[in-house]
């Protein structure tokens, strides 16, 4: 593998990881892991924990699918490896 | 017009258009007929992804389940949402790049094996035949409904509408078929939700609603209310009872995520965007229009649940008039009854019906007081609960109709998906890639047809004794691709050094002792009585349901696949060079066939 392949397998691994961080944080921890502690936060009618669970996480999954597809077009095009 | 010819009606409507679409767009050749010839738009795929993805399980039995796990079934809005950051980010863009039509002819180049496409084609096959069992169910119960008999008729009309329409198509006329059937799908979801919500919280918007306060003025939000009625009842609390343990819901959680990232339905799906950074989007539209329906189940669950509680328990409980009369049930109960799969009893002769939790130990002394002799709704199967929510809400026959039309369009969009990855597995991988090279075209054609007619034989005998409820179901095909598939393509992208031997004894360790904790509680391929321990939760490896055991699987496969690799021949120099490759987009051409 070339040096420039190598930074951008680098910085494409380093931003998975980051991201998966996020997504274990808010389905896993919040969700599952902490719901009590934050249940005991309401926001309208729901426990916090309880909303992480039903809705939270989902709407964090969709930013973070976002996040990633901004981020590496960007990283493909600033290592010249993008199509055409 | 009555409800009955009006559900003809949108029922019929809707089928013909997806087989006028069918017959428009059908396959000319295997290209197409697995692929769609690579021309589909992301945001087309996402669409197709999203009806294909949901299915019978999401559409029908998912908030059915929600409504009566309450919190723990937080499981499957998490499980089968958080799989497609997994997918995106993990999997999609580098499959593509790869540029194969199906999972396993990835499995055979990346590990220079045919054993392992071999391996790849049975675990696939176990996963998708377990799925459209689940399918199976679905369609059985949404058919017995429409058409007014019981469950075990449904199913097998329902499986000859699967046949025609999934044997004439091929994948380029299921994209577009899916486009149109998420259309109909989403519409028949959200337009109950957003009667329902109206009524009970004054909100229209659902995922808002669940939060709300109760239109009645009493000021009480809508959790809390639905927890004091469940409750007043000996049931759990709604918003707080878990899933086995906490522990169970963990590993459940992470089994259908891994499963989803490894179904080989959704994955054929990237090989169909035009370019990598296509696939990469295309798994985030996908999880867009699965959004919308999955952000709105938690409402549908919870409000059809105290719905439900109302329409029984019409009064007090504990008085004698705050039961509801036999002699007075709503039409819908009527009719959900001659399907089999709603049944009451009365135990204590009063003439009405007391539906209470009688294996709560502490609120028996109560219910004797009252003389209840035990809970008098003997059957309320979790997977009506969509079909029959517009009914007890009262929504107009229209409504009613459109939701059954939605739960056909979703069931059949599946399992349609799931037997194209069949069909395109034995036909393609086995016979081609395989054991008949020389095969021409069209016999490769032929020979993926009469494989999904005999899985559609197969799933329909096996969804006469379904193992679970549809999304339990399914919940085990995950299990079984979360344990077998994921693991060696994850590691065949990140992991350099996987080698053949690895990737072969990972499959057959991780699938092996999936299928053995699965099948040592619900039986051998499901058949009742043939399990050697019974399915309760004393027996489970540390509290874990079988339904879950997959995320168990997958950690055996990758251990199993990092020893293994350790001890034996690392992968030839041009291997090595081909994971380089597909490691970067630049020169992903179109997707070539051998």
């Amino acid at each position: 593998m070339n040096k420039t392949a190598e930074q951008y397998w680098k910085a494409n691994i380093r931003l998975v990881s980051i991201l998966l961080v996020i997504w274990f944080a808010c389905s896993f921890l919040f969700g599952i892991i902490l719901v009590e502690p934050l249940n005991t936060i309401k926001i309208g009618g729901v426990g916090l924990g309880f909303w992480f669970a039903q809705n939270g996480s989902i709407y964090t999954f969709l930013v973070l699918i976002y996040v990633y597809t901004k981020r590496m077009n960007a990283l493909d095009v600033e290592f010249d490896v993008h199509e055409d | 017009m009555d409800l009955q010819t009006l559900t003809y009606i949108v029922v019929g409507f809707t089928f013909a258009l997806y087989i006028g679409i069918a017959f428009w767009a059908r396959a000319g050749s295997t290209g197409e007929f697995y692929a769609a010839g690579r021309g589909v738009h992301p945001v087309a795929n996402g669409m197709a992804t999203a009806a294909d993805w949901m299915s019978a399980a999401s559409f029908i039995s998912m908030a059915g389940l929600i409504a009566f796990n309450g919190y723990g079934a937080s499981v499957f809005l998490m499980g089968w949402t958080g799989g497609y950051v997994l997918l995106a980010l993990l999997l999609a863009p580098y499959l593509r790049k790869f540029g194969k039509f199906t999972v396993p002819e990835f499995i055979g180049d990346r590990y220079y094996s045919r054993t392992a496409r071999i391996v790849a084609v049975i675990c696939l096959i176990l996963a998708s035949v377990t799925y459209v069992i689940g399918q199976m169910k679905g369609i059985g119960v949404a058919f017995s409904r429409f058409l007014e008999t019981d469950y075990d008729t449904g199913l097998f009309i329902g499986m000859g509408i699967v046949f025609i329409y999934a044997v004439m198509g091929g994948m380029k006329g299921i994209t577009y078929t899916q486009i149109a059937q998420y259309c109909v799908l989403i519409f028949a979801y959200t337009v109950p939700a957003v009667f329902v919500s109206l009524n009970i919280t004054g909100n229209p918007i659902p995922q808002l609603g669940i939060g709300s306060t109760m239109a009645d003025g009493s000021g009480t939000f809508m959790l809390d209310k639905l927890d004091q009625v469940v409750t007043e009842l000996g049931f759990k609390e709604y918003t707080t009872q878990v899933m086995g343990s906490k522990l169970n819901m963990f590993v459940y959680t992470l089994s259908l995520m891994i499963g989803t990232a490894g179904l080989p339905h959704v994955i054929i799906r990237f090989f169909t965007v035009p370019k990598v950074k296509d696939a990469r989007s295309s798994a985030g539209w996908a999880l867009v229009f699965i959004a919308i329906l999955y952000t709105t189940a938690p409402a549908v669950g919870s409000m059809a649940r105290l719905n439900l509680m109302n329409t029984i328990q019409v009064g007090e409980v504990g008085t004698v008039e705050g039961n509801i009369e036999i002699a007075n049930v709503p039409q819908w109960m009527l009719n959900w009854e001659k399907t089999g799969l709603l049944q009451w009893e009365d135990k204590n002769g009063d003439g009405r019906i007391q539906y209470y939790n009688d294996k709560n130990a502490e609120f028996a002394a109560k219910a004797e007081a009252w003389g209840w002799k035990g809970n008098e709704m003997t059957k309320v199967d979790r997977d009506i609960m969509v079909l029959a929510n517009p009914e007890i809400a009262k929504l107009p026959n229209w409504v009613i109709a459109l939701v059954v039309a939605g739960g056909l369009a979703a069931a059949l969009s599946t399992a349609a998906g799931l037997l194209l990855a069949i069909a395109s597995s034995i036909s393609h991988d086995l016979l081609k890639g395989v054991f008949m090279p020389d095969i021409s075209e069209k016999n490769e054609l032929m020979a993926g047809r009469i494989a999904m007619a005999g899985a559609i034989g197969l799933a329909g005998y096996f969804g006469l004794h379904p193992p679970d409820f549809a999304a339990g179901t399914v919940a085990i095909a995950f299990g079984l691709a979360a344990s077998s598939i994921f693991p060696v393509l994850m590691m065949g992208i990140f992991y350099k050094k996987m080698n053949r031997a690895g990737a072969i004894w990972g499959m057959i360790s991780g699938i092996g002792v999936t299928m053995l904790y699965v099948f040592q509680h619900k039986g051998i391929m499901f058949v009742p009585g043939t399990s050697f321990l019974g399915d309760m939760g004393p027996n489970w490896f540390l509290g874990i349901s079988p339904n879950a055991f997959g995320a168990v699987g997958a950690l055996v496969n990758f251990a199993v696949a990092a020893m293994v690799s350790k001890v034996t021949a690392p992968p030839p120099e041009h291997i090595q060079h081909l994971v380089e490759d597909i490691r970067v987009p630049k020169g992903a051409g179109a997707a070539s066939d051998h």
